[in-house]
């Protein structure tokens, strides 16, 4: 099974396009649909709107900024559900 | 466990590491406007430092490095300082989180979004790191390892 699996895997990635070709989908300054892609935006602007060399930091700190906020309170509330489910219990609530 | 003495070695092997993991914890979390890392990655480093210190010694000698009630509002510290970083930028007059507008003098548009990724990477880190802090603290609870 782990062999078939792998063999419609390798078939399957036969078929991708070549990494760094600029001829691809995904390297186009507009999508199939016509409308921008908004990486071509990141990688021109992202040092000089917030002159930091790190463009995944920019984007997920400034641009996507409150993506970022719902991950750390996902985590927060992650915590606060361990705290609240294993905390340990006074003598009466024992059963 | 059933043998409840300290074993000296690890618990100075511990000491030894922790402060330069979270050394490095710290520089991932400053660096990130350079290199790859940033908050999510550089707390769960300075948890990692914590958490060493706790398995080798217990809870007596760690409460001295991290008190373990403080977890749960440093958690909330963490997501005040990410909030506040945008609410402040929203009643100085831009959108939610456009750190434009901080009122921070001196410093040019560009410059202010810098420190603004600074400032919500910190928050990350503390909140990231103390979550981990506190599932380890709860899930040990009552029964003392090490």
């Amino acid at each position: 099974m782990i062999i078939t699996f792998t063999t419609v895997l390798l078939y399957a990635a036969s078929d991708l396009p070549l990494r760094g070709n600029p001829d691809n989908q995904m390297n186009q300054r507009e999508s199939i649909t016509g409308t921008e892609v908004p990486g071509n935006y990141y990688i021109r602007e992202a040092y000089h709107d917030a002159h930091t060399p790190n463009i995944v930091t920019v984007i997920l700190g400034d641009y996507r900024s409150v993506d970022t906020l719902g991950e750390q309170i996902v985590i927060f509330s992650a915590g606060l559900i361990c705290f609240l489910l294993l905390r340990k219990r006074g003598q009466n609530d024992d059963e | 466990m059933t043998n409840k003495e300290h074993s000296p070695i690890i618990l100075y092997g511990a000491r030894f590491l922790s402060p330069y993991i979270m050394l490095f914890g710290f520089y991932v979390i400053f660096h990130g406007h350079y290199s790859p890392g940033g908050g999510f990655q550089g707390g769960t480093l300075l948890a990692a430092s914590l958490l060493l210190v706790r398995i080798a010694s217990g809870t007596e000698i760690s409460s001295l490095q991290f008190k373990e009630y403080l977890a749960t509002p440093y958690a909330a510290l963490g997501v005040l300082i990410y909030f506040g970083t945008g609410l402040v930028a929203l009643l100085y007059g831009g959108y939610f989180l456009d750190y434009e507008q901080l009122p921070i003098p001196g410093l040019e548009a560009a410059d202010l979004r810098y420190w603004g990724i600074l400032i919500i990477e910190l928050g990350i880190g503390i909140t990231v790191m103390t979550v981990l802090v506190l599932i380890y603290d709860n899930m040990v609870k009552g029964e003392d390892y090490a």
